[in-house]
């Protein structure tokens, strides 16, 4: 049998309650169980997490960072989603 | 896009502090050299838990012991989130591992050197350990963010394990005189060691510029070296030990001590593989490699016979 070292998992951590889990970095393991107790051990030895998620490597798919520019250039040309766009007259309250 | 100018973006991004991530254009040489320098670092962390376990079951105290483990462990934790950081760019860590094992990948020099007795592990966590959050506030501060990410939790970390060493070494040098000689004799053991583990000196190590614009190094060794002796000699003054260099003095002009020559012989000697332990630590670490290995195949196995039982259910 290869020796493969496990397969690769990432890490996301919550770090309390209310806020987002963030990415922490990967850990090797068979399987998601023992993915989750390899995070717990190597990511939050100092209480960093109340919450873990672990997802196989190969299963995240990623924009590309050449095409940064052309693929987030739709949110650039419709200003009027922002409120800043409206001009409002000075005695209007509440708006 | 041409290559002069993805390296002209890539240039200008980090001169303006930008990190460069995973999947950004990176020249093969900031690539190459990034996998060389983090994956020895990871090995050195690996490596670095055999002389401090060396005493885990002789530690004198629960109290020490409890320590030395959590240490020990966090030593682990190290090495993973540095083979985690490596394996972005592209690399497997079975590979590292390899080059390992094979000798052709390096680890710190420093490891190489016995752990005689309990004041080595005060004189470990205190010097060796002080020495390397020199080298790592340096580096968190690098160009490429899962290194650089890396850094800032190990940094947070180290800080605790410089601190019990230097209590270890207060108290035995608060103690009897035997206890206090014992202490001193760790100090001149690993002193010139935990100075020569920053690396050679500028004259022998010319930092290229490129990794310096690149920010792949931040700082050149010797400064490093200067800020370490800088703020260890006190330290050591504190609790009534002396530096084992009787040519060190305090330069009043430049607000630096000024240091001994260093037996820069004896460090290429051990990086070369002739310490006294290179052969043991690549001994141990393989055995500790291939006991593992049966563990790693059975959860393999259980996994797969679970996810089978699972389709059949």
């Amino acid at each position: 049998m290869n020796d493969t070292q496990w397969p690769l998992w990432e890490v996301f951590v919550q770090g309390n309650p209310g806020i987002p889990h963030k990415h922490v970095g990967s850990v090797h393991a068979p399987d998601a169980e023992i993915a989750i107790q390899n995070a717990r051990d190597v990511y939050t030895r100092r209480s960093e997490g109340i919450s873990i998620w672990v997802v196989p490597s190969n299963a995240i798919s990623a924009s590309t960072p050449e095409d940064q520019g052309a693929f987030f250039e739709p949110s650039n040309d419709k200003p009027y989603r922002h409120p800043t766009f409206y001009k409002i007259p000075d005695g209007v309250k509440y708006l | 896009m041409e290559d002069s100018k993805k390296l002209e973006q890539f240039e200008a991004k980090i001169a303006s502090g930008q990190k460069i991530e995973p999947k950004d254009w990176m020249p093969e040489a900031y690539r190459k050299q990034l996998i060389r320098m983090m994956s020895q670092h990871a090995h050195s962390e690996i490596v670095g838990m055999l002389p401090e376990g060396n005493w885990i079951t002789r530690a004198p105290s629960l109290r020490r012991k409890a320590i030395l483990l959590a240490k020990v462990q966090d030593e682990a934790g190290h090495g993973l989130y540095l083979y985690s950081a490596t394996e972005t760019l592209g690399v497997d860590r079975k590979d590292l591992l390899e080059q390992l094992h094979t000798g052709k990948a390096k680890y710190s020099s420093i490891f190489n050197y016995p752990t005689l007795t309990w004041a080595d592990i005060g004189a470990i966590g205190w010097l060796v350990d002080g020495a390397a959050i020199m080298n790592q506030t340096a580096l968190a501060r690098g160009s490429y963010g899962p290194y650089a990410r890396a850094m800032v939790r190990i940094c947070k970390e180290e800080s605790f394990h410089n601190r019990q060493g230097y209590e270890i070494m207060m108290q035995l040098a608060q103690g009897t005189p035997e206890q206090k000689e014992m202490a001193q004799d760790a100090l001149n053991r690993w002193w010139w060691p935990a100075i020569m583990m920053l690396g050679p000196g500028d004259d022998q190590s010319p930092n290229s510029e490129q990794l310096m614009r690149w920010k792949v190094k931040m700082e050149s060794n010797d400064a490093i070296r200067q800020r370490f002796i800088d703020r260890t000699v006190p330290q050591a003054e504190f609790i009534g030990l002396k530096i084992p260099d009787k040519d060190l003095k305090f330069n009043e002009a430049t607000g630096h001590y000024e240091h001994g020559p260093i037996n820069w012989d004896e460090f290429f000697e051990v990086i070369k593989g002739n310490g006294p332990c290179n052969a043991k630590r690549l001994k141990d670490r393989i055995e500790a490699d291939k006991k593992g290995r049966w563990v790693r195949e059975a959860a393999l196995a259980y996994a797969a016979k679970r996810e089978k039982e699972k389709v059949v259910a």
